[in-house]
């Protein structure tokens, strides 16, 4: 039997993959604040993360603006997708395409820069949005966002069979009605992976939050940043750790979901 | 009938003009700043046009540009940039490509588990992957500490606050974006394609090198351009895992705006970007669209 070079190398890859994550989780465990001395298990990091009041009210906010930001980016981005998979005669596609591709690779920088100018102008213009804060991070989160739940429910209505659609609207049903009855229970994994997507990209970022915030909006991923510059801190693998707990019920959740209804 | 087109419009406007008024607009917003003049008010500065006597006056200066060609620390961090986005994109590709193969070629049930571990460190927070590698790669970190152990090297090296570290955290942070569109391009390959060119007596190496890899191309393509684009303007990477020499225009921007507080420079220094990007993201979308044909 011949070597195999090709799996081997992937071997390594996944190995590079979760090897880092891996570590974090085990070092959050970890009574020593140095990487490498080991000084037997403990759990007191977990406990410092919770009393640190800074990372747990910036932690509450980042939920609040991940859950509304990735809610209304669902909606318009499954808008979006309608009008741009389904309305065959809407002029302007090139553009309206043009216009999801950008956020997906424009870098966070240049995003949360012309943001930050357009809420600059448009305070000195019309007085609104009065100031930075959880407004204007949410109206950057939603934009970038519905690119990501756009694409998502988009490769999914095209994959869609869409004769029952047709045929429903012969029979005389009208356009919102087959919408609501037809294609939304049929987009729904969809639009639920869309949101996900979305509320996870919202949770992590910090450069477009970080142009567009004002004083006394600090999101966790700013916390993070600011703490994590310094060297390693063990608070933070403990905050990683559970993160990677939730993520893993998350998939093993919707792992089981998927078993239980093969479509 | 007409509810229903009132809908329609309704449906049609709304994430369109929700798209113009908040990524459009806002990149003519920062054209126009890169043509003023920064000066000490608020908003730090000058306004394009004035009304001076009932008729409009334009004070359009091209100086921030100009300032940028004269200084070389903007051309460096460009040239740095492109340099370190094309390497770093060469790498992805090398460690990428086995894997999208292995991952195409595999069984079944085996395939999807394979892609889904690809995705997975992706629902994780990318900042804290990031973070994981300082841990890793300080002159005090685990990498360090085993090979010590291990009497490979005899003193710790430095990787932490070198480009190499840098290149690290970014193919480790963008496999994902690379192997998706590559995996989805590999796993339609005709495999008779392949039995065809090893019955005729080609080797494994040529028949990889003269089918496998040309009809990949588009797949190659698409999945360097999207780390490539991105990583040209990466900013949180060489925060956190470079040193003060790692030059990347990501960095020069940010700084640009938070710590000079400079921003018809930083508009200028955008809307140069925004230039450069434009070849790539057009080769990506041809590839795209490409990629659909196949």
């Amino acid at each position: 039997m011949k070597l195999r070079f090709t799996p081997i190398m992937a071997l390594f890859g996944f190995i590079f993959l979760y090897g880092p994550i891996v570590s974090l989780v085990i070092y959050s465990f970890n009574k020593s604040k140095l990487v490498t001395v080991w000084g037997g298990w403990s759990t007191k990091w977990y406990a410092e993360l919770f009393a640190n009041e800074q990372i747990m009210s910036a932690a509450w906010l980042s939920l609040k603006i991940g859950v509304i930001s990735a809610s209304v980016a669902t909606v318009f981005g499954t808008m979006m997708a309608m009008v741009l998979v389904r309305f065959k005669k809407v002029r302007g596609r090139g553009l309206m395409g043009g216009m999801i591709t950008g956020p997906l690779v424009m870098p966070d920088v240049i995003i949360g820069l012309s943001l930050l100018l357009l809420f600059v102008a448009m305070q000195s213009l019309i007085g609104w949005p009065a100031g930075r804060g959880l407004t204007t991070i949410l109206i950057a989160h939603i934009t970038f966002n519905m690119a990501f739940v756009t694409v998502v429910v988009q490769s999914r209505l095209s994959d869609m069979d869409d004769s029952i659609e047709e045929a429903a609207l012969d029979l005389g049903a009208s356009p919102t009605r087959v919408f609501f009855d037809i294609t939304l229970p049929m987009i729904t994994p969809a639009l639920i992976s869309g949101w996900l997507l979305a509320f996870t990209l919202s949770l992590d970022d910090l450069v477009i939050s970080s142009f567009v915030s004002g004083p006394g909006a600090t999101t966790l991923p700013m916390v993070i940043f600011s703490k994590v510059r310094l060297g390693v801190s063990p608070d933070i693998n403990a905050l990683a750790s559970l993160i990677v707990l939730a993520v893993s019920i998350g998939i093993i959740i919707s792992a089981l979901l998927m078993r239980k209804k093969p479509r | 009938m007409r509810q229903s087109k009132l809908a329609r419009r309704f449906v049609i406007a709304v994430p369109n003009i929700w798209l113009i008024l908040f990524f459009m607009v806002p990149f003519l917003v920062v054209l126009k700043i890169s043509l003023a003049e920064p000066r000490i008010a608020i908003p730090p500065y000058s306004p394009l046009w004035d009304w001076v006597d009932g008729s409009i006056k334009f004070n359009i200066n091209f100086e921030n540009y100009a300032y940028m060609w004269e200084d070389t620390l903007y051309i460096n961090a460009y040239l740095s940039s492109i340099k370190i986005a094309a390497t770093s994109t060469l790498l992805t590709l090398l460690v990428g490509y086995p894997m999208a193969y292995t991952i195409a070629r595999a069984p079944e049930p085996r395939r999807s588990i394979l892609l889904l571990l690809v995705v997975l460190p992706f629902w994780t927070s990318f900042l804290l992957r990031v973070y994981a590698w300082i841990g890793i790669l300080k002159t005090k970190g685990i990498l360090n500490a085993v090979l010590l152990w291990s009497g490979i090297i005899d003193e710790p090296l430095i990787i932490l606050q070198t480009d190499i570290a840098v290149y690290i955290g970014i193919v480790y942070t963008y496999l994902p974006f690379l192997i998706l569109p590559l995996y989805a391009n590999l796993v339609k390959l005709d495999d008779t394609l392949l039995e065809a060119s090893r019955d005729l007596g080609a080797s494994r190496i040529s028949s990889f090198f003269r089918i496998t890899l040309p009809l990949s191309m588009p797949g190659i393509i698409a999945g360097s351009m999207l780390v490539f684009i991105p990583v040209l303007g990466e900013y949180v990477i060489p925060a956190l895992l470079g040193g003060p020499d790692t030059l990347m225009i990501g960095k020069v921007l940010w700084n640009e705006y938070f710590s000079n507080r400079d921003w018809p420079v930083a508009s200028a220094v955008a809307i140069v970007m925004l230039i450069i990007m434009l070849i790539p993201i057009m080769i990506l979308r041809r590839a795209q669209t490409k990629g659909a044909e196949i």
